[in-house]
């Protein structure tokens, strides 16, 4: 199975963090939950919730860590027996972005948080300049994210 | 686990000779449980690529009829890595230069990983 991106410059630093962690399922999407790419999902509803549900856990967690006057939302992990969550915050040269990686027993949440800083790293160095953009509409949103997930899913 | 017996089995193994530094890892997580390591190593990528290769390590030898783990080392170019399952579902790993004696090395983790008992 191969990674599905919305812009070609993320599938390097996506396919090898699979590679390296055995991830089973992977996201990257800004904090409003707009997926730039994904690995392991096949059908568009799964990765809509997924992103949802990830945005929402990371905004909800960055208002508790507001709240305790902490720096900003880094990272989260759940453990279960069979099954790893981790959800990730990363600043990026296109602003900030989430990770949320699903992984099972044959990897750790170690090897996860190690190839992050990679992952985080590479795509640092792969990300073109952002482009300049006008004024955010709603239905340049709708667009865009029917766009987004046709790209995901082609 | 009591801190101050992990502190002590990590200061038996780091005061053989040649011994870069030493941690106790969790097997399952491959994060650092306590470390005592020289400057430079960098301690979270080394416990969780340890742990997995104990892990895969301990697949092949079962797989393999040759029973439980022991005791693994592995030799690079210009170092020894060292690994042994400790209590609690941890692992104890030693990084050597070179010149470090393995056997003494080895004994040494041997009494470290009894006193965690």
């Amino acid at each position: 199975m191969k990674a599905r991106v919305v812009e070609p410059w993320l599938v390097e630093p996506v396919e090898r963090f699979v590679r390296e962690t055995g991830a089973r399922l992977t996201l990257i999407m800004t904090p409003a939950g707009q997926v730039l790419a994904q690995y392991g999902f096949t059908r568009a509803v799964e990765v809509m919730a997924a992103a949802a549900l990830g945005a929402g856990i990371a905004a909800s967690t960055g208002e508790i860590v507001r709240m305790l006057d902490e720096p900003a939302f880094r990272a989260l992990n759940h453990q279960s027996p069979t099954h790893g969550i981790f959800l990730g915050h990363f600043d990026s040269p296109r602003g900030g972005l989430l990770a949320l990686v699903v992984y099972g027993a044959d990897t750790s949440i170690g090897l996860v948080q190690l190839f992050f800083e990679d992952l985080v790293a590479d795509l640092a160095a792969a990300a073109p300049p952002p482009p300049t953009r006008g004024p955010v509409l709603a239905a340049d949103f709708e667009r865009d994210l029917n766009e987004s997930l046709a790209t995901l899913f082609r | 686990m009591i801190p101050g017996r992990m502190d002590a089995a990590l200061d038996r193994v780091t005061r053989v000779r040649g011994v870069r530094g030493a941690m106790l890892v969790s097997s399952d997580d491959g994060l650092v449980v306590a470390d005592a390591l020289m400057e430079g190593v960098r301690g979270n990528a080394v416990a969780a690529l340890a742990a997995s290769l104990a892990t895969r390590l301990g697949r092949a030898m079962e797989a393999a009829g040759a029973g439980e783990q022991r005791f693994v080392h592995l030799a690079a170019a210009k170092g020894k890595l060292l690994l042994m399952p400790a209590p609690a579902g941890m692992l104890l790993v030693a990084l050597t230069d070179q010149r470090a004696n393995v056997g003494l090395a080895r004994l040494e983790m041997q009494q470290a990983v009894e006193g965690l008992s």
